[in-house]
């Protein structure tokens, strides 16, 4: 109620706002794949988790009461995909690309198969925290209204950054995922770290998913997802394989979603579905810009098919 | 009638042969399906319990199927493409449906068009389509409901209920239909004051959920503080606007559970009070009219119950436009009236009335919307 | 005695290992399969429905009648040439999954061009048609090979990216510039004069796109398998790098192969427009391009499976609807079954050399 005409203003605080409220989904999946992709291997499927952990987030929420029992249900729905998908990617010969697109397929084929008695329920949602009371323009008082999740991804991206530089368990990930050979050498056990690391990258997503059920959008439907787990690969590309990074791409990639409303807010409207393409767009021109033909990306582990 | 050139008899045959086949395993109920009285079909493009347009045509679809002597066979999810052609297809042939609800607007050209001449026999009445005599197929029906007016009684409960007198639309795509609600819901409050502007956002989609927040969530920031929509399920933007303190206009379909104490009131269709009456006359072998619109006084659409937040101005007011409306002759676009480009669009004297056809061929905001068709 | 015996099934043998390996390129997807099946069924029988009636209904739905198979190869037919969108730059070790992009512009652009042909014969203007689809979705996915090839820019997150912009550019030329005022609630392009319209194929009730496919399918094949192209490819295909270094011509193969992908993706857009939709519009993304992914990795990327792998798959879909009428299923049961035959095929994958009995250089050995 009474808000404030701020005009023009409206536009870079809807996409602060947007960037806040849209990312967090783009933040979890893409430390999930950051950390599977640190440890050598890629998931293709974080979509199908991402969606499964929709809506197993929400059905949990609403069948015990509790959206925090709700995200544990996600993430452990997405570890027990991570799990298979590890598990399937360590026989020999199979393709983690080819595996990570079935397990899409069947994350989402479950989903859907399982989430028709929860479209109509209302489950208990996700609590926020109110960090714009200082402020008395309601917009700015909304745009602030930031949920918990949001801060435990910040601060996983700086946990995961410290661990890959500092712990030991940070350097296994890397060596595993650096070098194959060099890892058993040290006496790894390579494939295990691989499983583990898809599995808790997999948990990440589920959690991811169930954000977009518990919190915002904030409702459980088979068109949940406008492919944010899909956009996890190229996220992480984006991160050149650095937590921080992935911050840094999820914020910029949910500002950008909220450009296109944003715009024709304040009266943009020509071509409104070019704004909506924005972000690919701009994925794809900094993709071009920033990848090379004579050296592997900077940044890429080096047991990683993708960038062979 | 003759129709051995386009119904191809040999594949019939077949596939009866193939039925036999398997029902004589004892399997599967094919005589039970061919026994009942009457077997209808209902294909929806979305999932049918979506809080929206296709949980509507479930409702309808519900009624149907406590009528004595109809099965009712539905198919969800069904894309706009030869998919829906097979889907009805297949219901003619595996379960003997004789008539059929493709109830989503894509449907029509060229799918049902496509099909309907192939099963001369049988009924396709389809929702939303500009059925006409001499272009289409006889057995092809075409129903809409003057949902417009829904949307101006939302407008009239959003002009009592806003206070920085900004009301907000979040529509899909800029469509004759989404445009006649846009405008109908700011003439209804500007029926109350005619100051109050609409700010409206397309979203592109039919459903897209993450984008509906995003556009419910500008429309606050604008200062909007009264939401309505028009998308397939309404259910985020309710929510989401909810969520914001914004009071909210349902759509589709009865919202008031998903925000009992922000919802205003809700335009509604009111396909079981339709289907029930299309499905009696088709059992009693009365012609069902290849025309057919309603409103408000026909039951083709209904409000939602006044919410609690409707001040006691705002309900007589609501009320005594429903009774103009019910009464007939009620005309929302009466000239003289500008588009928000300046252009006339009713010159004075002019008034179109909920039923006039120009209405569904809208290409335009009123003056006081805030966007544009394109 | 013995001696003899012993040699006579050495002959055997030696007569029967060139078939052994052949024997192994059939039998293990097709057990792979039915692993897929059986596990879907548990997965019924735990959700409290019967496998039987479900698989009798696939068969009814798909393959049981006149009706079915019309059904089935409707929905075929694109996938087939979809599917070599992936097929093609997958010889080449590239995962391309954006074909959905080269569909949609593929359509735009037939529906573009039949806009711009006044009163020419169909024999004209068809052929016309399939080449400004082909051209559409061949420079379009021929764009990832050479951003691939030239930039280094990683083909499956391009052609993803390029496939949301694909279907945003589709939706705004169909409401925007290309929108033919005359279509009210369902924003189209001019609809296509009645001549132009690509019609059914007698007996069969399909479209004549899914002959194309076949061929397409069948040219494809000679090209991987029968030509100096096909060759390089295969030699590339296992390490593009290494390849290079060994001076084969890398670059063109890359853009050769993708764009010829692509350009059976938009031919496949073509039809849909010219044979189903009648105009380009919004139900052009329909989905082709990623269940063609399913298709194309479940025939190994080779095209003459890719004809009884689409039909199986379509299948699946056209019983999809008696499913859920008769079992009271959803209809995302066709999907999770889909799951469960594509992961057992591909986990078959890493028995390929390892069974003795298809390998003849083991059958020595104790």
């Amino acid at each position: 109620m009474n808000e404030t005409d701020l005009g023009l203003w409206a536009v870079p605080l809807a996409i602060l706002g947007g960037a806040i409220r849209v990312s967090t989904p783009f933040l979890f999946v893409s430390l999930g794949e950051c950390l599977t992709e640190r440890a050598g291997r890629i998931n293709l499927g974080l979509e199908g988790t991402l969606v499964f952990g929709a809506m197993s987030g929400y059905a949990v929420s609403y069948l015990s009461g509790s959206a925090w029992v709700g995200i544990l249900a996600g993430a452990l729905a997405g570890a027990l995909f991570g799990l298979i998908h590890g598990i399937l990617c360590s026989l020999p010969r199979v393709n983690d690309i080819a595996i990570g697109i079935a397990m899409m397929l069947l994350g989402m084929g479950l989903a859907f198969f399982f989430g028709k008695g929860f479209i109509q329920p209302v489950a208990p949602g996700l609590p926020s925290i109110e960090l714009g009371r200082w402020s008395d323009v309601p917009q700015v008082r909304a745009a602030l209204k930031i949920n918990v999740l949001f801060f435990i991804g910040a601060g996983l991206a700086f946990a995961m950054w410290w661990m890959f530089r500092t712990t030991r368990l940070g350097l296994i990930i890397r060596t595993v995922g650096d070098s194959a050979d060099a890892a058993r050498a040290m006496g790894l056990n390579v494939t295990l770290a691989r499983v583990l690391a898809t599995a808790a990258g997999d948990a990440l997503a589920g959690i991811g998913g169930a954000y977009l059920s518990l919190y915002y959008p904030g409702s459980w439907n088979e068109g949940i997802s406008s492919g944010q787990g899909l956009m996890a690969v190229a996220l992480v590309i984006f991160a050149r394989w650095n937590p921080l990074g992935c911050f840094w791409a999820a914020l910029l990639f949910g500002g950008a979603g909220a450009l296109g409303p944003a715009l024709q807010s304040v009266g943009i409207n020509q071509g409104y579905y070019l704004f909506y393409a924005a972000p690919y767009v701009f994925t794809l021109g900094l993709l071009f810009v920033t990848s090379s033909p004579t050296r592997v990306m900077a940044g890429a582990p080096g047991e990683l098919s993708i960038t062979k | 009638m003759s129709h051995s050139n386009s119904f191809p008899r040999r594949r019939f045959l077949q596939s009866t042969a193939g039925l036999a086949g398997l029902g004589a395993l004892g399997m599967l109920p094919i005589a039970s399906a061919h026994a009942a009285a009457i077997t209808v079909g209902f294909v929806y493009v979305g999932p049918k319990d979506d809080f929206g347009y296709n949980q509507a045509h479930a409702e309808g679809a519900a009624a149907v199927r406590k009528m004595e002597g109809v099965t009712v066979i539905e198919e969800e999810n069904v894309a706009e493409t030869v998919d829906v052609q097979n889907t009805l297809e297949s219901m003619i042939r595996f379960d003997g449906a004789t008539l059929l609800f493709p109830t989503s607007f894509g449907y029509f050209d060229p799918h049902i068009l496509a099909l309907a001449p192939k099963y001369p026999d049988l009924r396709f009445q389809h929702c939303g389509g500009l059925w006409s005599a001499d272009k289409h197929p006889r057995n092809v029906g075409s129903y809409f409901g003057y949902i417009g007016m829904g949307q101006y009684l939302n407008g009239v409960a959003a002009g009592h209920a806003t206070k920085s007198r900004k009301i907000g639309f979040v529509a899909a795509k800029p469509i004759p239909q989404v445009l006649l609600n846009v405008n109908s819901f700011l003439l209804g409050a500007r029926s109350v004051d005619p100051t109050i502007t609409c700010q409206v956002i397309f979203t592109g989609e039919w459903s897209m959920a993450v984008r509906e927040a995003e556009a419910t969530n500008a429309l606050a920031d604008q200062g909007c503080d009264v939401i309505t929509c028009h998308v397939d399920g309404p259910k985020v933007v309710i929510e989401t606007a909810a969520a914001r303190n914004c009071f909210v206009c349902g759509y589709h379909a009865d919202q008031s559970a998903l925000a009992p104490a922000r919802y205003l009131t809700g335009a509604e269709w009111n396909w079981a009070s339709v289907y029930t009456a299309m499905v009696k006359s088709m059992q009693a072998g009365e012609a069902i009219p290849n025309f057919v619109r309603g409103g408000l006084a026909e039951s083709f659409i209904k409000m939602s119950p006044l919410g609690p937040a409707v001040p006691e101005a705002g309900r007589a007011q609501f009320e005594a436009t429903r009774a103009r409306i019910l009464a007939g002759g009620f005309s929302a676009f009466t000239g003289p009236m500008k588009d928000n480009r300046g252009n006339e669009i009713v010159s004075a004297g002019q008034a179109f009335k909920e039923s006039d056809v120009e209405l569904e061929s809208m290409n335009y905001l009123v003056e006081g919307v805030i966007g544009s068709t394109a | 005695m013995a001696l003899s015996g012993r040699r006579t099934r050495a002959d055997m043998l030696q007569r029967l290992a060139p078939w052994a390996r052949s024997a192994e390129a059939v039998v293990l997807p097709v057990l792979a399969l039915l692993t897929g099946l059986l596990v879907f069924a548990l997965f019924l029988l735990a959700v409290g429905k019967s496998p039987v009636q479900f698989y009798q209904l696939v068969y009814l739905g798909a393959f049981g009648s006149g009706f079915s198979w019309q059904n089935t190869l409707s929905r075929a037919s694109p996938l087939l040439l979809a599917a070599l969108c992936v097929a093609l730059p997958a010889r080449l070790g590239l995962v391309v999954i954006g074909g959905e992009g080269a569909i949609v512009l593929g359509g735009v652009a037939a529906a573009g061009v039949a806009m711009l042909l006044g009163d020419v014969s169909a024999a004209i203007a068809l052929p016309l048609l399939a080449i400004a689809g082909a051209v559409a979705g061949g420079l379009w996915i021929g764009a990832v090979g050479a951003m691939r090839h030239y930039r280094g820019v990683n083909e499956t997150i391009a052609s993803l990216l390029m496939a949301y912009v694909a279907i945003a550019l589709m939706n705004h030329l169909v409401e925007g510039p290309l929108r033919d005022p005359a279509s009210l609630n369902k924003p189209s392009t001019l609809a296509l004069d009645a001549d132009f319209r690509v019609g059914l194929i007698p007996e069969i009730g399909v479209h004549w796109g899914l002959l194309v496919g076949v061929i397409a399918c069948v040219l494809s094949w000679v090209l991987i398998e029968r030509t100096t192209w096909g060759f390089a490819a295969r030699i590339a295909g296992g390490n593009l790098r290494a390849a290079q270094v060994q001076g084969l011509a890398v670059g063109r193969l890359v853009v050769a192969f993708t764009a010829l992908g692509g350009a059976f993706a938009g031919l496949a857009g073509m039809f849909e427009v010219a044979a189903v939709h009648g105009s380009a519009n919004a139900s052009l993304a329909a989905g082709y391009g990623y269940t063609a992914i399913l298709v194309a990795f479940l025939a190994r990327h080779n095209p003459l499976v890719i004809i009884p792998v689409a039909i199986m798959l379509a299948g699946f879909e056209a019983s999809s609807g008696l499913i859920q009428r008769r079992m009271g299923l959803p209809d995302a049961t066709v999907l999770v079954l889909q799951g469960f035959v594509f992961i057992a095929i591909l986990v078959s994958e890493t028995l390929y050399g390892r069974l003795r009995m298809f390998n003849p250089e083991r059958w020595s050995r104790p």
